[in-house]
């Protein structure tokens, strides 16, 4: 076996590092008054190009580089893959959607190839100080671009708040960190997991792994670090909520399955029924909450909430099969909820004139083909066959099952059954036929035709063609992304002395 | 005499911390976390870091609080409002604070196996080596990949800060208002 040179182990990040500066380079040098559209095609390429890299990934021998900083293994390339898919959708999405006279275009751009870097490192990495500075550059760049509306009220106030709250969160990670240190001497996740169960001070280990247990569920927005969510969402423009509702989450998720089954798979005892907790109230919190609101966003935020704690299900599950379900729920949601927000940029524009759920009345009539695909979202992320969400929560839900957490799948299943009346709700409104002799209704229909809609070209068809596709793939034929997710899994728990030949060809992730 | 040293620094670093959290006043706060990090220093020289002690004292006491201060003298920042939302969070929090300190505390000092500290003397694990080629060895060998990829994570907030911070005028375009410069 020939040695790896390093820069191959993380070939995708410095595609995307590339392509982030050449952005920024051409920005620079664009006279003031050009368009600055094409930006976003030069970062959609590097993106695609950065996708491809992730997949030729999956031919070098399985192994880590940079002094045993960083990896690649298929777990790593199932991560990378989804991540640039949907860093790719969220740019095409952003092409079409963001009107021509948005600032700092260039930047917005740049930011969100740079927060690439950020998340696919995150996914690769096994050192923590290498996972501490990933997360923070995918953090940073969302806080940006949350805020990117400064014109509104809402927009800074969403990133002020998602920066403190997620500052706050980030140094109970660093905390956690420190204490891992102080009890295994290294900061290696290999080693640490090597270490810590001969370790002498189990409570520093234990307190380690609760506080960094805070930073990565606060990141994964899971009950009760929740708070931020809501607000976030709202406050920031459409397609960026379609970014940071699903890429650092993947990523965060990525860690968090690290942590769990890779660094620390002797504490399960403890972690289980933490996350098992989490879980529960991620999704009743979610769920109750999501009912009672007007904005769709809003909504839409509890109902991530909800869906984190249906991948925390799977957590419940033993080794190889909750991974792998918690990969397969990963990249189910990220279809569906990048989906969904497409929509949402599509229906209510950049400056979200239209918000509310009655808003939507209609909709079916006013935009047939724009209806019925919030319909088929809807659809998915009830969990009705033939979309990814139904065969996502079908494999967490066996996998808590196949753990033992029976009636963390019993709960699951209520939930899904609540969840399913604030889905319909939004479904109903959007196929009510809009009375038009009604004088409301008459404004509401002027009001929607009025509403400054984004251009729909390319770029959007495209993004909203490849999550379509995603959400059939995976709800039809999932078993090529659960065969990925599963060889993903077994390379997470796989010894890391032994380095095993690449799987000869794993079918790549459907997206 | 280091021992005399550490309780009278130690004691200057808590108290600073606890009045940056009582004061009202940003600037009063940003300089009592002046004495924060700078006791902070001392204590690093005391356990033989004196690398650290250096870099603490010229990038954090020196440059991140200059930096700090004036941020605050130009935004002119007035004196803190307590509202109810603020007397409520600091009637839980100081509480919640307190509670998680104590167990962490606790936890630190039923630590096993953890030497005592010889202060005044160099670090104890690697003798007659300096800080700088310790440091040195781990930055620029074992973790050179974090330490590259800090640049990227710079380059993020330098773009947030032009993002955000830069101020366009209403809706003139950005030609007319570099002409207008």
């Amino acid at each position: 076996m020939t040695p790896v040179h390093d820069i191959y182990r993380i070939l995708p990040e410095v595609i995307f590092a590339l392509t982030g500066v050449a952005i920024m380079l051409i920005d620079a040098s664009l006279p003031p008054s050009w368009p600055r559209r094409p930006l976003g095609w030069v970062a959609a390429i590097g993106t695609t190009i950065a996708l491809w890299a992730s997949l030729w990934q999956l031919s070098l021998p399985e192994g880590t580089g940079f002094f045993s900083t960083v990896e690649t293994s298929a777990f790593t390339v199932f991560f990378h893959v989804l991540i640039c898919g949907i860093v790719l959708v969220a740019l095409l999405l952003s092409l079409d959607a963001l009107p021509e006279d948005t600032h700092h275009q260039g930047e917005f751009y740049a930011l969100i190839v740079f927060g690439a870097v950020g998340m696919c490192l995150l996914t690769g990495a096994v050192e923590l100080l290498v996972a501490f500075i990933a997360l923070e550059i995918s953090s940073i760049s969302t806080y940006i671009l949350a805020g990117w509306r400064k014109h509104t009220g809402r927009g800074p106030e969403a990133a002020i708040k998602y920066f403190l709250l997620g500052s706050f969160a980030t140094a109970f990670l660093l905390y956690g960190i420190a204490l891992v240190f102080g009890a295994t001497g290294t900061t290696q996740i290999y080693q640490i997991a090597q270490l810590a169960p001969a370790a002498q001070n189990q409570s520093l280990i234990i307190a380690a792994l609760a506080l960094m247990l805070v930073g990565i569920l606060f990141k994964v927005s899971a009950a009760p670090f929740h708070v931020w969510t809501p607000d976030v969402y709202e406050g920031a423009p459409s397609p960026v909520v379609a970014l940071l509702s699903t890429a650092p989450k993947a990523a965060a998720f990525a860690l968090l399955l690290r942590v769990v089954y890779e660094m620390f798979p002797n504490l399960h005892y403890l972690w289980a029924p933490l996350l098992w907790i989490v879980a529960v109230l991620s999704m009743t919190v979610g769920n109750l909450a999501a009912l009672r609101q007007q904005n769709v966003k809003r909504m839409l935020a509890y109902s991530a909430i909800a869906h984190a704690g249906y991948l925390l299900a799977a957590f419940a599950g033993i080794g190889e099969i909750g991974i792998a379900a918690a990969a397969f729920y990963i990249a189910a949601y990220a279809a569906m909820n990048v989906g969904i927000f497409a929509v949402v940029t599509l229906v209510a524009g950049y400056d979200e004139q239209l918000s509310l759920i009655d808003d939507y009345r209609g909709l079916v009539y006013r935009s047939p083909l724009l209806g019925s695909l919030l319909i088929f979202f809807l659809i998915s992320l009830i969990g009705i066959p033939f979309t990814g969400g139904f065969f996502g929560k079908f494999y967490s839900f066996s996998a808590a099952v196949g753990g033992g957490a029976i009636w963390l799948a019993v709960i699951g299943l209520l939930n899904s059954g609540l969840a399913a009346a604030y889905y319909l709700r939004l479904v109903v409104v959007a196929a009510q036929r809009p009375l038009l002799d009604s004088s409301s209704d008459a404004s509401a229909d002027s009001a929607f035709a009025a509403a400054p809609r984004p251009a729909v070209g390319a770029a959007v068809i495209a993004a909203v063609f490849l999550a379509v596709a995603a959400t059939l793939v995976l709800g039809i034929i999932p078993g090529a992304t659960l065969d990925a997710a599963q060889s993903a899994a077994h390379t997470l728990q796989a010894p890391p002395q032994t380095t095993v030949p690449a799987v000869a060809d794993p079918a790549p992730p459907a997206r | 005499m280091h021992l005399i040293l550490f309780f009278l620094f130690a004691g200057f670093c808590l108290a600073g911390a606890i009045n940056l959290l009582l004061q009202t006043h940003p600037i009063n706060s940003a300089l009592s976390l002046i004495v924060v990090m700078t006791s902070l220093a001392v204590l690093y020289l005391l356990l033989g870091a004196e690398f650290l002690a250096i870099a603490q004292i010229i990038v954090y006491s020196g440059a991140v609080m200059v930096l700090f201060t004036f941020v605050v003298m130009l935004l002119n920042a007035g004196r803190e409002e307590r509202t109810l939302g603020s007397r409520a969070a600091s009637r839980i929090g100081f509480p919640a604070v307190v509670a998680l300190f104590a167990i962490l505390a606790t936890i630190l000092l039923h630590v096993q196996g953890l030497g005592a500290a010889h202060l005044g003397e160099g670090l104890s694990n690697a003798p007659g080596q300096s800080n700088l080629e310790l440091l040195s060895q781990v930055l620029f060998h074992e973790l050179l990949l974090p330490f590259e990829v800090t640049s990227v994570l710079i380059l993020i907030a330098i773009l947030g800060a032009v993002a955000l911070a830069h101020v366009e005028g209403s809706k003139i375009p950005e030609s007319e208002r570099v002409a207008q410069k």
